[in-house]
């Protein structure tokens, strides 16, 4: 329904929420109807995660695997956070001994594995395996056992990974593994197969998502949602999962090769039996470049999430918008080659990754001027989330333009592996993603946890981690242009970089004590916040439609939405969907384009047997490390495990189970 | 969480002797050069010889920088890749001078009839120690975790981590 | 290193060659327009925040914003094309490769380089290690290769990096166009001592460039001294031939660096450590301490050893 409507001063973002207890299932707003109560109740009990002393291993309710998913991806965040705080340590003054040479190369393979494989990636999925079922208006994600593998691949692949570390088994050859220094000749040891095994790890955990997430887009949009009624968010997240599902490959199959050649002798990689170690680069940034976009365009989804509710309207130019997030997506996979612009490859080819590196801009650049323009005629509301989105754009375009200086070649040569790319990653992948996450986290915290986070400990933690991160990085530029490499454990006083790496090492402390308070406020405001109720923020989105925390099946009744801003422009008793079944966790099945009802889909009970699966799978990626004969006999295993979870149940037979019946006036089939 | 810590400061201390880079000889390899008996007759009560392990027999960067060396110091002059050529193959399981570290060791830095240089001063002693691995390596003699894997060069033979452990002959009674 | 290096020795924004001056100008163009357009976005940003708003119409699409988006992305498009064009512009000039230049093999090695300067007159090559002398005002032209891992050469007052990749053999050609002492780094992590593979480029006026090829193509020094003597005596007696050359004598390792003219270097272990006396004894002994993971042995002397060695190798100029 278009049509003015008039900014009410009374409206819950502007004024503080009553204090609520947790949900009693009455929903909110205009998707209830009267008798949900009862309703309530059985959906709950068919709902419900496991339960039973083994209910840890069970669980495959998004909600659990989504909360536990952002928990251990924040929780290698810290980790990858105090190895980078032990690098700067070391970088601080010339000369210094902090830490030895082979530790300091453990220390940045780990922090950069740590951040790209651990917690980038997964973290933008966790947070969408919460989100997209309840943005979309679906009671679940797809594929809920897969989702509770993907998890428990994840979570071991870290453990592996770390436990590796502090065996002195942590990999020392750069996230990037070039070879021949990852080659059994000059990588002895078991360090780079842990890395390469850690990437097998991750890399089946996000595509494992990353089809759940599309299924879930594309099939269980709640009725009325079409394609162009979605919000960007959603659109953000398709766009990256099908990026996934075309990049990880090739750095699986990189990996692969890499454990050939280093454990069963293949050539893959040694030029004098026929390999080319520039077929590793391929590979890797053939998966390397979209990892970056992967990360980006969920932030995208989320700086529009939190602009259109903060700034009282929707973003302007949905089109465009949606367009360029698609563009950013297929562009993305043909810049890979701007990482080897040093390797003596042909320059006519290479230009035209220049071209296409500085093109890319153009859909990030119209997405800004969206934004901006969304600005311009909303009105802003300045919480905490709209600061971070904001610090986004003041740090994002610095670090696009500084993209767009690496993308020229002639420039490339002089800064290519200097700390000036360390300034640009760390502007795109922290201003670009992390600030967005840090906002989206604080604007969905009231949905996940039911509390509010404090807004004056959150505008601190924006501030301390704005000009921390601005104090680390601007003056690595500068390093790179003066000569400074990249990864170097130490450097002599005479180079003159001393007093830049000072400044860069004062300021991490300024934005680890940001990131400490912004954990700290999310920590204690989870046990002691503000009761947030079902929409504090007056927020236009679906999510906003159900209590906070969300029951465990989302919605009572499945809305029927019209627009791209539902809550903002539902009549009093909106449309909505009944006849799912009460007893039985049905999901409605809906149509790709139009979302028209098609069909019901029964989800399964929870199951022990991923947990299982994703353990036999780990062992069997552990003991190939050492020996052959982990295949042989973890195979049959972990396919028993897959047995069982595939094993076939009774469907339950229609007419079984008591309808949900609502008065008929109401109801939309 | 405690719990945690202490396990992880446990493991830590664990700290896989495989993965250790040893950077210079410490003392305690200095130590083991023990020479070599050239007869089997002692004095006193028989005690028998207690075998120790070389300081990087478990320890695959040492036995990298083996095989690194095996090449610099021209070993592979005479022995090949193992296979032998004036000098006779180290990777089978004949062993004409012992197949002990320390029988290696001194097999490198005394030199022995027929052919084989001295080292003593020429190749510091760690780094013979890190020969001394390698060498073990060939028969297949060191765990096989620690030992090497293919090279960035024209393969000749299998690579060490895949060949058969060869149990040493024992040493004919008479020598040298 | 007692000398401070003046700043900008290893700097891209104080070229000294032709290559690197297109690139530093390139990069100016790039850095204003960059930061115009930063600029310009940030005041629009604020300009959006503190506005001052009439009646706000939510979902109402104002033509002049959409303009104003229209007009933001066509000139977004129309500085990229411009930028990309001058990028490709100065491309394509730097790989104007002049036809003669002098020809340089640099060959990385963990964690060194090993320079050779190559003549069809086998009595005129030069070996050397770590240091570069060219003659200011030819171009240079160093093929570059590698022994084992993938290493970066990088001397960025005078040009871009190149990398040296294993089975491959690249050129790079760079010109100094002033005298000095330029600073390079190795810019591709190749292991344990990455940080410490530096090397220094020599470019010298024309003349005295003539004479130090005519010094460097000469064997080396014959020792004068009783003391140089017995220093020779120990090098010889030590593990040291195995892998280094002194031309001119039985020292014809050829794993380590080439110690012909050693004392004419300012640095040892590729501009790791000061090349003077006791800097120089300490490598000798150990050389762990400065390069841990370096390839250069911690070595054990008899007392009355090192001193002559020492002396010894700094005669070697």
């Amino acid at each position: 329904m278009s049509g003015t409507r008039v900014i009410d001063e009374a409206s819950p973002l502007t004024q503080p929420s009553p204090p609520r207890g947790r949900g009693q299932g009455e929903g909110a707003g205009p998707y209830s109807l009267p008798g949900d109560h009862g309703l309530h109740r059985q959906l709950e009990k068919t709902w419900s995660p496991a339960t039973g002393p083994l209910r840890w291993f069970m669980q495959i309710d998004h909600h659990v695997i989504g909360k536990r998913f952002i928990i251990t991806a924040f929780i290698w965040f810290a980790l990858g956070g105090v190895l980078a705080a032990l690098m700067r340590i070391q970088l601080s003054r010339p000369g210094n001994t902090f830490l030895s040479a082979d530790l300091y190369n453990q220390i940045f393979t780990m922090h950069g594995t740590t951040m790209m494989f651990l917690f980038a990636v997964p973290v933008m999925e966790a947070v969408a395996i919460y989100m997209i079922p309840l943005l979309v208006g679906s009671r679940a994600l797809a594929f809920p056992r897969l989702t509770a593998f993907s998890y428990y691949m994840f979570l071991f692949g870290g453990i592996m990974l770390y436990t590796a570390f502090f065996l002195n088994i942590g990999p020392d050859a750069g996230w990037f593994s070039y070879v021949p220094l990852a080659s059994p000749e000059f990588a002895p040891g078991k360090r780079v197969d842990i890395w390469s095994q850690l990437v097998n790890f991750t890399e089946i955990s996000a595509i494992a998502v990353a089809i759940e997430l599309i299924v879930t887009i594309l099939k269980q949009r709640t009725p009325g949602m079409s394609v162009n009624r979605m919000p960007l968010y959603v659109w953000s997240m398709l766009v990256t999962a099908f990026m996934i599902i075309f990049a990880m490959p090739a750095v699986m199959v990189g990996s692969l090769y890499l454990l050939l050649d280093r454990l069963v002798g293949t050539h893959l990689f040694n030029v004098a039996e026929g390999g080319d170690p520039l077929l590793w680069q391929h590979l890797f940034w053939f998966f390397g470049h979209p990892e970056v976009y992967i990360i980006f365009i969920p932030a995208l989804g989320m700086v529009s999430s939190i602009i259109t509710t903060f700034c009282r309207r929707p973003v302007f130019g949905y089109t465009a918008m949606v367009l360029s997030q698609v563009a950013t997506g297929f562009i993305g996979f043909g810049l890979w080659v701007h990482h080897m612009f040093t390797t003596g490859l042909p320059q006519s080819g290479e230009s035209f990754f220049t071209a296409a590196s500085m093109m890319i801009a153009i859909p990030s650049g119209i997405q800004i001027f969206c934004w901006i323009a969304t600005i311009w005629m909303g009105r802003p509301v300045y919480k905490p989330p709209l600061m971070f989105v904001l610090g986004f754009v003041a740090i994002f375009v610095l670090g696009g333009l500084s993209g767009v200086m690496v993308a020229s070649i002639p420039i490339d040569l002089q800064v290519h592996d200097t700390f000036f790319v360390v300034a640009h990653l760390h502007y795109v992948l922290i201003g670009g993603a992390v600030f967005p996450l840090l906002g989206a986290l604080y604007y969905w915290f009231p949905k996940i946890t039911g509390r509010l986070m404090n807004d004056r400990a959150g505008h601190v933690s924006f501030w301390l981690i704005f000009i921390g991160f601005n104090l680390t990085f601007f003056p690595m530029h500068k390093l790179g242009l003066i000569g400074m490499p990249r990864r170097v454990y130490t450097y002599l006083s005479e180079t003159g970089w001393g007093q830049l790496n000072l400044l860069a090492t004062i300021g991490s402390v300024v934005l680890a004590l940001g990131f400490l308070t912004y954990f700290i406020n999310a920590l204690v405001c989870a046990k002691r916040g503000e009761f947030a109720g079902a929409n504090p923020w007056d927020g236009p989105t679906l999510e906003w439609a159900t209590d906070s925390p969300p029951p465990h099946y989302n919605f009572i009744h499945m809305p029927v939405v019209s627009s791209t801003e539902p809550l903002w422009h539902a009549p009093e008793h909106a449309p909505l969907v009944t006849g799912l079944s009460t007893t039985a966790k049905e999901v409605l099945i809906t149509r790709t384009f139009d979302a028209e009802p098609d069909h019901r889909y029964t989800y399964p009970a929870p199951s022990a047997w991923p947990f299982l699966t994703a353990l036999a799978t780990a062992g069997i990626f552990l003991g190939l490390l050492f020996t052959p004969w982990a295949f042989v006999i973890g195979l049959p295993i972990a396919s028993l495990m897959a047995v069982g979870w595939f094993w076939p149940t009774t469907p339950q037979k229609e007419g079984d189970a008591p309808q949900d019946s609502a008065t008929a006036s109401e109801a939309v089939a | 969480m405690k719990r945690v810590l202490v396990v992880l400061a446990a493991l830590t201390l664990i700290s896989c002797e495989r993965e250790e880079r040893k950077f210079r000889q410490t003392p305690a390899e200095a130590a083991l050069q023990k020479r070599e008996r050239l007869v089997s007759l002692v004095a006193g009560p028989y005690t028998p010889d207690v075998k120790i392990d070389g300081p990087y027999a478990y320890n695959a960067h040492g036995i990298s920088e083996g095989k690194r060396l095996f090449s610099w110091y021209n070993c592979v002059g005479c022995h090949a890749n193992g296979g032998g050529g004036m000098g006779p193959p180290l990777m089978d399981e004949r062993w004409i001078y012992g197949s002990d570290p320390e029988q290696i060791f001194a097999t490198i830095v005394e030199g022995r009839p027929n052919g084989m240089p001295s080292f003593r001063g020429k190749i510091p002693d760690h780094q013979v120690w890190q020969l001394v691995a390698y060498v073990q390596s060939l028969s297949g003699n060191v765990p096989k975790d620690a030992a090497g894997g293919r090279q960035e060069n024209m393969q000749v033979r299998k690579q060490e981590q895949s060949i058969p452990d060869l149990e040493p002959e024992k040493a004919p009674a008479e020598h040298p | 290193m007692t000398i401070v290096l003046m700043t900008g020795i290893q700097s891209a924004l104080n070229p000294a060659g032709v290559q690197a001056e297109k690139i530093a100008r390139l990069w100016d163009l790039f850095f204003w327009v960059s930061a115009v357009v930063y600029v310009l976005v940030m005041i629009f940003l604020l300009a959006a925040l503190l506005r001052r708003r009439p009646e706000i119409v939510p979902n109402a699409t104002s033509p002049r914003v959409r303009a104003a988006v229209s007009i933001a992305t066509g000139l977004t498009v129309l500085t990229l094309f411009a930028l990309l064009t001058a990028s490709i512009f100065t491309g394509r000039s730097l790989s104007d490769v002049p036809e003669r230049a002098i020809q340089i093999g640099v060959t990385g090695k963990q964690w060194w380089w090993h320079i050779e300067y190559d003549d069809t007159d086998k009595s005129k090559r030069i070996t050397t290690a770590n240091e570069i002398t060219i003659p200011v005002g030819m171009p240079v032209t160093v093929h570059l290769q590698t022994s084992d891992v993938i290493h970066s050469f990088w001397v960025p007052n005078l040009h871009g990096k190149r990398d040296l990749i294993p089975g491959r053999r690249l050129t790079w050609t760079f010109s100094a166009d002033r005298p000095g002492v330029y600073r390079g780094q190795c810019a591709e992590f190749c292991g344990y001592q990455h940080a410490k593979m530096a090397l220094w480029i020599n470019a010298l006026p024309a003349a005295e460039y003539a004479s130090w090829l005519e010094a460097s193509r000469k064997s080396s020094k014959i020792p004068s001294t009783p003391e140089e003597r017995k220093g020779q005596e120990v090098f010889m007696s030590s593990p040291c031939p195995l892998c280094h050359t002194i031309g001119g004598t039985e020292a014809a390792g050829k794993t380590g660096p080439d110690l012909t003219h050693f004392a004419s270097r300012r640095s040892i272990g590729a501009a790791s450590v000061p090349n003077r006396r006791e800097f120089l004894a300490h490598w000798i002994v150990d050389a762990q301490h400065f390069k841990p993971g370096s390839l250069m042995p911690s070595m054990t002397l008899e007392p009355g050893q090192l001193e002559p060695l020492v002396v010894y190798l700094e005669s070697l100029r």
